[in-house]
């Protein structure tokens, strides 16, 4: 028995070693999640861009503002990112925090995560059909930004709850 | 992938201000004679190359060349292109039987060189052809050979043209290429079964001539033919190309001129899609009606006659 139990303590695992392996995936999702969609996005309107001033460059300064439009979401991700490291210590500080803070962390980087990576790709689409209504009708290039504009909002919304969550996490006693 | 067209439908998007509107045909019948319609297609941006038969194939040309730069996509090629291969195949296979130079025979646009098909045909031999045409080359040419009759050489490449758009187009897994190629399956269908039941052909006749399609059910198509033109017309009432009958009635131009403005309205839902081949399919077959509006124009200036005539033949614009 001692024999038994002298090796149960001697392979004990400290849970809360994980903590910082989770918050930290957090960070790392975020980034990466909010940076592919708006690669994809962004890589997207870039063609359609190109398009329209492959016949007719005038329109440049137009497009490549609808162009940029999905390519926020990379922006917002990398912001969670640097914030969530700052708060778990990577960045500076202790670094030592506990699983479910982990775990809260990696939570609290999630909204930002999957909603960047979605509505970048979505944003992409109306702002690639905004690009074809400036090809037509330049004037029209103030209504043509609200369309892809409205589904920022979304990646803003979940920013919001990203942040405000990350911030809070590190003053809770768990 | 549906992806994969944005930068082609972008350039489409900005190519297509150049496109004749409405009021550009308008003012083109305003002219008062030929050589004043060249002078208004030159400032609208039309190349100025002399007569205009040669400003018309400059522009054809320009077209091809332009989607031939937006896309490699072998399927949009085939679906626009197979009209044009096919009758130089009858071209081909006709001069060779009847031993005569072909000379302007050939219409320019297609992907394989008239001279392939010469010397397919000279040699027997199509295997450098796409499979399903080089069979219908194949029975095309012995019927004409060996039967001497041209109009079945005609049937048989007319449906296998047919066969071949429908296939590519289904291949594509695009509903606007599948919509075009239905559409055109079946009016061609109902072209063939009108002239067929004025002329009292036989239903053999008809089940050679007509293409299979989705839409239409082509033999009870050929059984209505054959049963007299009234019945052809109630047939039709009862099918989706009902308004046929209505305009059959008329005349053929005005049926004629119903297919073209069915494809019109067909790709003009292509002005809102920002993706996939649909678009580039839909500015070829524009600007390939707005050649032909041009060409009605012009040579109604140029045979005088009078403007309720040419305006009667012109069709809807996309823009």
């Amino acid at each position: 028995m001692n024999d038994l139990s002298t090796l149960l303590e001697s392979v004990s695992f400290n849970w809360d070693s994980l903590g910082i392996v989770f918050a930290l995936l957090g960070a790392v999702l975020v980034a990466l999640m909010g940076g592919i969609g708006s690669a994809i996005g962004v890589g997207m309107t870039g063609q359609a861009a190109a398009g329209v001033v492959t016949e007719d460059p005038g329109k440049f300064g137009k497009v490549l503002v609808l162009q940029l439009l999905p390519g926020t979401q990379g922006i917002y991700g990398l912001l969670i990112g640097f914030v969530t490291l700052t708060q778990i210590g990577i960045l500076g500080g202790s670094a030592e925090i506990s699983l479910a803070k982990g775990l809260l962390y990696l939570a609290g980087c999630l909204p930002m995560a999957i909603v960047g990576m979605i509505s970048a790709k979505w944003q992409a689409r109306a702002s690639v059909s905004s690009i074809a209504l400036v090809a037509k009708k330049p004037d029209q290039f103030g209504k043509a930004m609200i369309f892809p504009a409205m589904v920022e909002t979304y990646a803003v919304l979940a920013l919001l709850i990203s942040i405000l969550s990350i911030t809070s996490i590190g003053g809770m006693n768990i | 992938m549906s992806d994969d067209y944005i930068y082609a439908v972008a350039r489409i998007r900005a190519r297509e201000l150049t496109l004749l509107s409405r009021q550009d045909i308008d003012q083109l019948m305003a002219c008062r004679s030929y050589e004043e319609c060249l002078r208004q297609l030159k400032d609208k941006g039309w190349d100025d190359s002399g007569s205009g038969e040669a400003m018309l194939s400059h522009e054809e040309e320009k077209t091809w060349a332009f989607l031939r730069e937006l896309t490699e996509d072998p399927v949009l090629f085939r679906v626009l292109f197979a009209p044009t291969e096919y009758n130089n195949l009858k071209a081909a296979i006709k001069s060779v039987v009847t031993g005569q130079e072909p000379v302007d025979v050939f219409l320019p646009g297609g992907e394989i060189p008239p001279e392939t098909l010469l010397r397919c045909v000279r040699e027997s031999d199509f295997s450098a052809l796409p499979p399903a045409m080089a069979e219908a080359a194949d029975t095309a040419y012995k019927a004409l050979l060996q039967e001497q009759d041209g109009q079945r050489c005609d049937v048989i490449l007319d449906r296998a043209c047919l066969g071949d758009i429908l296939a590519a187009a289904k291949e594509s897994k695009n509903e606007t290429l599948i919509g075009y190629a239905e559409l055109l399956a079946a009016t061609t269908d109902i072209k063939i079964a009108v002239r067929a039941c004025r002329t009292e052909k036989t239903k053999a006749f008809l089940e050679e001539a007509l293409a299979p399609c989705g839409t239409l059910d082509v033999s009870a198509l050929a059984d209505a033919a054959c049963r007299g033109q009234e019945e052809l017309f109630a047939f039709l009432e009862s099918t989706p190309y009902g308004e046929a009958a209505e305009h059959l009635r008329a005349s053929n131009s005005a049926f004629e001129k119903w297919c073209d403005d069915r494809i019109m309205a067909l790709i003009r839902e292509q002005k809102t899609n920002p993706f996939t081949v649909g678009p580039l399919l839909a500015y070829a077959l524009a600007r390939r009606s707005e050649i032909g509006v041009v060409r009605i124009i012009l040579s109604g200036k140029l045979n005088q006659l009078p403007d309720e005539m040419i305006r009667e033949r012109l069709r809807d614009m996309y823009v």
